[in-house]
C-alpha cells in the first residue's frame, strides 16, 4: 500500500473520509481511519488530514531518462479536408504560453498526403516549427501507420510535451503512443499549466463523471503526453505574418504498420452533427414529445449556426441517433452556448454539458434539477417558445 | 472463435449526489456495477459468438469484489471469467493496466478477439483497449458502433469519427473498443443468474501471467495523482418570470449582451 495511516497520530475525525473521491476506499474503524482495498491511492486524503496521520509512499522509480535531452511543446496537428481542427488551433494557443513559460519552442506535427498548405496556418497560430510528415500512407487518418510516424518522431526529436485534441482519432493513437514510448497519457484534459518551481505540465481533468477534478504528474517518464477536450481552451488570432523552420521526416513504415483497411468513409448528412466542436448546442429531452418535433431543436441550432443535440431519454427512445447523445454514455460538450430544451436534468446529462460557458433551460417543469445549473431559466413550452425563438433569431442573423 | 472482454467495475456515478449544505459528494451507498459500455462489448462478444461458435470469456483487474461484476457477465452469457487480482497491481494508471491486463490475455492461451467498452465511466480516459492492443502488438478499431461481417481471420466494422464513420475491416487477432450504438445489452436470463451464482471464478495474480517487476502497480505507472478536488458545483442563475414572448426576448436581449450569440 502507497499510503500508510499512522495509527498512534489518528484521532478519527473523519475528514479524510470527505476528501475521498472513492466510495468505501477509507472508513473509520475503532475511531481509527483505515484504507480498504478500494483506495486507488490517489492522495487526496493526505492534504486533508490536520493530524498529519496519513503518509503517501512514493515507491522508487528510476527511469534513467534524462529528461534535460527533452525540449519543446508539439501539438499534433489534426486536420479534416484541408482544414485544421478547431481543437489544434487551440492548442497551438495554449501550448504557445506553456512553450513561453518554459523558455522553449512551440511545434505543430503535420502528417498527411498533400497538406503542405497548412503549414503556413501552423505559423499564423503560433508555431515555431513544423514537423511534416508526408506521404500517401497517411492520407486518411489510420491508427498504425499514425502511431508509427509519431513515435519515430518523438524517439528522434526527442519534445517535453505533446499535446493532442481528444477527439476521437486523438483519443485512439494516443494512447498507442504513449504506450510505445512509455510514458504517461492523461486524457481529456480541461486545463494545462507550469509549476513554477519543477517545470512540470499540470495536467487537470475531470472525472468520475465530473463530479472529481484531478490534477496528473508524469513526473520521470518523457515527453509528458495529453490529449485535451475541445473547446476548453482558447483559439488564438492568426498571424499570418509569422513564419517558421520547417522539418520534413520520413517515417519508416512497413507492412506491419498497417493494422487495417478503410473500406469506406461515410459523413453525416446533416449540418448539425458535429457537437465536439460546436459553438452553440441546442438540446431536445423527453419535452419534445416525439420524434416527429425534433424538427425544431434542429432548426434553431442551424439558425445559431450550432449542432442539435439530445437527452440520453430520447437516443433511447430511438426519437435520434446515438451520435447526437449529450451525456455520460454520450458526447461531452463545453459549448459557449448550450440550449436545454424539455431536458429535466438527470446527472448522466449534466456529466456531459456542466462544463459549457452558458447555459439556458426551457422546460415546462418549474422543478426540473436542469434549472439549478443553467444561466438563464424559462418555463414554457418549447413548442411554442422554440419557433418563437427561431424567427427571432432569423431577423437577427439573417 | 475465443473471444475476451475487458470490463471493470464501476461506481455507479449517475447515483452520486451533492450534498446540498456542504457541497461535497454523498458517496454512501453508491451501487457498483459493471461499466455500461462494458455490457455493449458483452453483448458484442455473445452475438459473435452465436455466429462463428467459440467461448466468451470475460476478464477484469480489480479488488477482489470485482468478481460480482464477472458474475453478471457470466449470466448475462459469458462462457468464463477470470479475475486479475493483486495487491501489487494498486495504484496502476492506464499504461500499467493495460499492460497487465494484456498479460492476463497472453497467459490465457490463444485468442481471436479482445473487446472493451469504449471507455469506463469513472475514469472516462479511452486509453485501456489501445493500450492492450499495442502491448500485444495487434490491430485496433475504437469507437465501434457497429459490427458487420465477422469471418474466421477477419472483421468488418463501422468505426463512429465526429462527422460520421468509417467502415474498416481490420484482421484478426485485434482488438475493438465497443461504443453504446453498437447494440443493446440483453438482461441475465433466470437461468444465467444461477450458473452465474454456481460459477467458479478463478483469480490471476502477477505471479501468473509472466508480467514483469517494475512495469505494473504503481512501480510501472508513468503518471502520478498530484491531488483531487471537487469542483465547485455551477450555481444555477435566475428564472425569467413573465409572458413567454417578453421572457424570450429578454433572453435574446441577454445573449446578444453578452456576445453569445
Amino acid at each position: 500500500m502507497a499510503i500508510s495511516i499512522n495509527k498512534d497520530d489518528c484521532i478519527g475525525c473523519g475528514l479524510c473520509l470527505d476528501s475521498c473521491p472513492y466510495p468505501g476506499a477509507v472508513e473509520i474503524l475503532e475511531g481509527i481511519a483505515v484504507i480498504t482495498d478500494k483506495c486507488v491511492e490517489c492522495g487526496a486524503c493526505v492534504d486533508s488530514c490536520n493530524a498529519g496521520a496519513i503518509e503517501f509512499e512514493e515507491g522508487k522509480r528510476e527511469t534513467g531518462i534524462d529528461l534535460e535531452q527533452y525540449k519543446g511543446v508539439w501539438v499534433f496537428v489534426e486536420h479534416r479536408k484541408d482544414r485544421i481542427a478547431n481543437v489544434t488551433l487551440e492548442l497551438l494557443g495554449e501550448g504557445k504560453k506553456l512553450a513561453d513559460q518554459l523558455g522553449q519552442q512551440l511545434s505543430g506535427v503535420l502528417i498527411g498526403d498533400n497538406v503542405e498548405d497548412l503549414v503556413r496556418e501552423c505559423f499564423a497560430y503560433g508555431g515555431d516549427k513544423v514537423y511534416h510528415v508526408d506521404g500517401a500512407v497517411y492520407g486518411h487518418y489510420s491508427t498504425g501507420p499514425y502511431t508509427a510516424a509519431f513515435s519515430q518522431l518523438i524517439k528522434k526529436y526527442k519534445p517535453n510535451i505533446v499535446l493532442f485534441g481528444a477527439t476521437h482519432d486523438g483519443r485512439d493513437f494516443a494512447a498507442r503512443i504513449a504506450v510505445r514510448i512509455y510514458t504517461g497519457l492523461t486524457a481529456d484534459c480541461t486545463e494545462l499549466t507550469i509549476d513554477p518551481e519543477t517545470g512540470l505540465l499540470n495536467q487537470t481533468r475531470p472525472a468520475f463523471g465530473g463530479n472529481v477534478m484531478a490534477t496528473i504528474l508524469t513526473p520521470e517518464h518523457r515527453p509528458q503526453m495529453a490529449t485535451v477536450r475541445p473547446n476548453v481552451m482558447k483559439k488564438p488570432e492568426p498571424d499570418y505574418g509569422r513564419t517558421g523552420e520547417i522539418i520534413k521526416f520520413d517515417a519508416e513504415i512497413t507492412r506491419k504498420d498497417i493494422f487495417y483497411q478503410i473500406k469506406e468513409v461515410v459523413e453525416h448528412t446533416a449540418k448539425t452533427v458535429n457537437l465536439e466542436e460546436a459553438d452553440i448546442i441546442v438540446s431536445g429531452g423527453r419535452g419534445i414529445g416525439g420524434p416527429e418535433h425534433y424538427h425544431l431543436i434542429e432548426e434553431l441550432a442551424e439558425i445559431l449556426g450550432g449542432a442539435a443535440g439530445a437527452s440520453r431519454a430520447v437516443v433511447d427512445a430511438g426519437w435520434v441517433p446515438h451520435y447526437r447523445q449529450v451525456g455520460q454514455t454520450g458526447k461531452t460538450v463545453a459549448p459557449k452556448l448550450y440550449i436545454a430544451c424539455g431536458i429535466s436534468g438527470a446527472i448522466q446529462h449534466l456529466a456531459g454539458m456542466q462544463t459549457s460557458d452558458f447555459i439556458v433551460a426551457i422546460n415546462k417543469d418549474p422543478e426540473a434539477p436542469i434549472f439549478k445549473v443553467a444561466n438563464i431559466g424559462i418555463c414554457a413550452d418549447l413548442h411554442q417558445a422554440l419557433p418563437y425563438l427561431k424567427e427571432r433569431f432569423k431577423e437577427l442573423l439573417g | 472463435m475465443e473471444i475476451i472482454v475487458c470490463i471493470k467495475q464501476v461506481p455507479d456515478t449517475t447515483e452520486v449526489r451533492i450534498d446540498p449544505e456542504k457541497g461535497t459528494l454523498i458517496r454512501e451507498g453508491i451501487p457498483s456495477i459493471v461499466n455500461p459500455f462494458d455490457e455493449y462489448a458483452v453483448e458484442a462478444a455473445l452475438r459473435i459468438k452465436e455466429e462463428m461458435g467459440g467461448r466468451v470469456t470475460v476478464i477484469t483487474m480489480g479488488p477482489s469484489q470485482a468478481v460480482e461484476a464477472l458474475r453478471k457477465c457470466v449470466a448475462m452469457g459469458a462462457d468464463q471469467a477470470v479475475l486479475v487480482s493483486d495487491k501489487a497491481f494498486a495504484g496502476s494508471d492506464t499504461w500499467s493496466t493495460s499492460y497487465t491486463l494484456a498479460g492476463a490475455i497472453k497467459a490465457l492461451g490463444k485468442f481471436d478477439l479482445v473487446l472493451c467498452g469504449k471507455q469506463a465511466i469513472d475514469g472516462d480516459t479511452a486509453q485501456v483497449g489501445p493500450g492492450i492492443a499495442e502491448h500485444l502488438k495487434i490491430s485496433q478499431v475504437t469507437y465501434v458502433q457497429k459490427v458487420l461481417n465477422v469471418h474466421q481471420d477477419a472483421i468488418e466494422v463501422e468505426r463512429g469519427v465526429e462527422a460520421g464513420y468509417e467502415l474498416i475491416e481490420t484482421p484478426l487477432p485485434a482488438v475493438l473498443t465497443i461504443d453504446k450504438s453498437a447494440n443493446e445489452p440483453r438482461l441475465p436470463s433466470m437461468m444465467g443468474t444461477m450458473k452465474a451464482l454456481k460459477k467458479e471464478i478463478p483469480t490471476l495474480a502477477a505471479g501468473d501471467i509472466g508480467v514483469k517487476e517494475g512495469l505494473f502497480g504503481m512501480e510501472g505507472s508513468p503518471t502520478r495523482v498530484k491531488r483531487t478536488f471537487t469542483p465547485q458545483p455551477r450555481k444555477g442563475g435566475r428564472m425569467l418570470q413573465g409572458e413567454m414572448e417578453e421572457v424570450l426576448n429578454e433572453l435574446v436581449k441577454i445573449l446578444r449582451e453578452e456576445k453569445i450569440v
